[in-house]
């Protein structure tokens, strides 16, 4: 799915989705073990763990997928 | 974690920690990136105003919805959601399922084959030099008067939400689209919109997740917005929670319209008009590779449109059923923009029907989580203005200056042009935004403005596209009338209050009914006046009209592809859902 230069808009979405999963998830370990003062309601889910660690290993996914190594390799196919 | 307010004040509704900074900070960073990323694939005018014509049916498709789908559209459905109900959620369903699917079925096949670059180029070539003139100089001025109207609403919100002041607002967020677009050209643009899309459902969909966790589901969530309604006496509760049961009389529900009005004026008027020939989100379609990946693409919006009420409307109604005083602990009652964001509403606490979504983001998001909603609601506004942007662009270049200014500009002016006019077209916006600062009844002028022109520019195009005997003199007509008495509508309710009931057929209208109505009544105008002037017309013969036409051009058979890859299958497929969803919220 060649959509623009050699790198395709899906890396770009999986790098975005990575780094912001990985920033999250690692916020709200920060969080479980120094639970804050003002908590936000259903603070007992701990939502950034896993919402940050689904955005993440999506992200991964698609970082891989669509690596620009592949995506040469695909392309010189 | 410390507290930061850098670019803030002490009255913002939430407070960014450090980590919510660092995501917002990296979203510019990576959009900027594209945009430098795409420069070199934007020499061409084929390049730079339709991405190459090389987009596949899912980024087309990510696009043409993200476009749509600006910061106002999701702060303001939401407000809708919470003001009116689950009526709100027609202008995603009814208001765009069908319309979709009728651009992807009966419409993608002329746009595609003529290969115009624009909607006012499709009309030069259907009905000549004098409606495409019409169309695109409205269009285009439209367009950028608009763009400037909700960077500087999205301003204030940012101001009322985040604390964040306006000024800075506008230039940073209107120059990061101004350099992307301006490098990238439509590509660019498109790239960053697909990647907005996935940060806007990143950063929206724990709120409805979190919301009905907290509510007991869909029935507890009703049950309380009944219980909370009948506690504050509002006129016709058990309405905020069914879709068309109430829509019987103009009395039973809270928007003040009936079935007429939604299903015609909504969905055969207003969704028709701005799906398929609204040039901000068309455009985004014509950058498909090939007529499937054409077709496709408005179906693959559509399902996904069908899905936005998830992110939208359900917390707006959980704001109705769950937002509650942190002081006192009683139920939280928002109310009119105007209302709350003056000074005395902000001395007594109160806030806007708009707030609801950043209420509710307050409400279940932590630090990062935070960040990332703030950058889905700042991500929908640089889309929709990207969107806006590069369709003015692309109509100035080659409608307004190719066609009037310099007919010989070869096409390295044209890129060229379109850079400028990237520019300038950005500069129009901030200007206009800054109009707004010194006089907000501008806004409701220009809203309306723009609203003038959809419904009737949809009479002529479709005219044009299934009715052969249709004639230029026929089409120009048409769209002149349907505008001016668009525009002769609202100025009669304007003057006087009391003909909403004539233009509305009722005195209970909301803004939205009259709306509705207006739209369908100028429909009308435009096409009766369309059709008498045809008749008594010379009509183009039919070699000219090879290509336009409904029964003059030969439509593509669906290639041998499977069940699954052909775009009929999954508008059936679509379109069943769209019939089932009503049904569960009947």
């Amino acid at each position: 799915m060649k959509t623009g230069g050699s790198l395709s808009i899906w890396f770009f979405i999986g790098l975005s989705l990575l780094v912001n999963g990985v920033l999250i998830f690692g916020t709200g370990l920060y969080e479980l073990v120094y639970p804050p003062q003002d908590r936000v309601v259903l603070y007992a889910l701990h939502a950034g763990i896993w919402w940050g660690g689904l955005l993440a290993i999506l992200g991964a996914i698609y970082c891989y997928r669509f690596s620009p190594a592949r995506e040469r390799a695909r392309n010189s196919v | 974690m410390k507290t930061a307010l850098i670019l803030a004040d002490a009255s913002g509704l939430v407070h960014l920690s450090t980590i919510d900074l660092v995501i917002i900070v990296f979203y510019f960073a990576l959009v900027l990136a594209i945009g430098l990323y795409l420069k070199e694939r934007a020499n061409t005018g084929e390049d730079f105003f339709m991405a190459g014509r090389e987009m596949t049916a899912w980024v087309a498709g990510l696009a043409f919805l993200s476009a749509n789908l600006g910061s106002l559209e999701l702060m303001g459905w939401a407000g809708n959601a919470y003001k009116y109900g689950i009526l709100a959620a027609h202008w995603y369903w009814i208001g765009a399922i069908p319309a979709m699917l009728f651009l992807a079925l009966v419409m993608m096949p002329f746009y595609h084959i003529c290969k115009t670059h624009s909607v006012p180029g499709y009309l030069k070539l259907r009905f000549g030099e004098g409606s495409r003139a019409l169309s695109s100089i409205s269009f285009a001025f439209m367009t950028v008067l608009m763009s400037g109207i909700n960077m500087y609403a999205m301003a204030v919100v940012m101001k009322v939400v985040l604390g964040w002041n306006i000024h800075v607002s506008i230039l940073v967020s209107s120059i990061t689209v101004a350099i992307y677009v301006a490098l990238g050209g439509l590509r660019s643009a498109i790239f960053n919109e697909v990647l907005q899309f996935f940060l806007i459902w990143a950063g929206a969909l724990l709120i409805p997740i979190l919301g009905l966790v907290e509510a007991g589901g869909w029935s507890g969530l009703k049950a309380q917005i009944l219980k909370n309604l009948t506690e504050q006496r509002v006129a016709n509760p058990g309405a905020y929670t069914h879709a068309w049961s109430t829509l019987g009389n103009f009395t039973d529900n809270p928007m003040g319209i009936n079935w007429v009005g939604i299903v015609f004026g909504l969905g055969a008027v207003i969704a028709m008009g701005y799906w398929t020939t609204d040039f901000l989100v068309v455009q985004r379609v014509l950058s498909a590779k090939d007529l499937r990946s054409a077709k496709l693409a408005p179906i693959i919006g559509a399902a996904f449109k069908m899905m936005v009420p998830f992110i939208v409307i359900l917390p707006g109604l959980l704001g109705l059923a769950l937002l509650r005083d942190p002081h006192t602990g009683s139920l939280l009652r928002l109310v009119p923009a105007d209302l709350a964001w003056s000074d005395a509403g902000r001395a007594q606490g109160l806030h806007g029907f708009d707030e609801v979504l950043p209420l509710m983001l307050a409400r279940y998001c932590g630090p990062g989580l935070l960040g990332l909603g703030i950058t889905a609601l700042i991500a929908g506004f640089m889309s929709g203005m990207a969107g806006n942007v590069s369709a003015f662009a692309t109509v100035w270049t080659y409608d307004i200056y190719g066609a009037l200014i310099n007919k010989n500009a070869s096409d390295e002016a044209k890129v060229r042009m379109g850079r400028w006019s990237t520019l300038v077209g950005v500069a129009i916006s901030i200007g206009t935004a800054y109009l707004v600062v010194r006089s907000q009844s501008i806004m409701d002028y220009v809203q309306a403005l723009f609203s003038f022109f959809i419904a009737p520019l949809f009479g002529t195009v479709i005219l044009g596209m299934l009715w052969k005997r249709a004639t230029p003199a026929g089409g120009f007509w048409g769209l002149f009338a349907g505008t001016i008495s668009s525009i002769v509508m609202w100025a009669w309710v304007k003057v006087n209050p009391d003909a909403v009931k004539y233009v509305a057929l009722s005195s209970q209208a909301q803004d939205q009914a009259q709306n509705m109505f207006r739209a369908l009544w100028c429909w009308l105008i435009c096409v009766v006046v369309t059709v008498v002037v045809s008749l008594v017309t010379k009509p183009k013969p039919d070699a000219e009209l090879t290509g336009l036409v409904y029964g003059l051009t030969e439509i593509p058979q669906e290639e041998q592809v499977s069940l699954l890859h052909r775009p009929t299958f999954w508008a059936i497929v679509v379109g069943s859902v769209f019939v089932i969803l009503q049904i569960i919220f009947w």
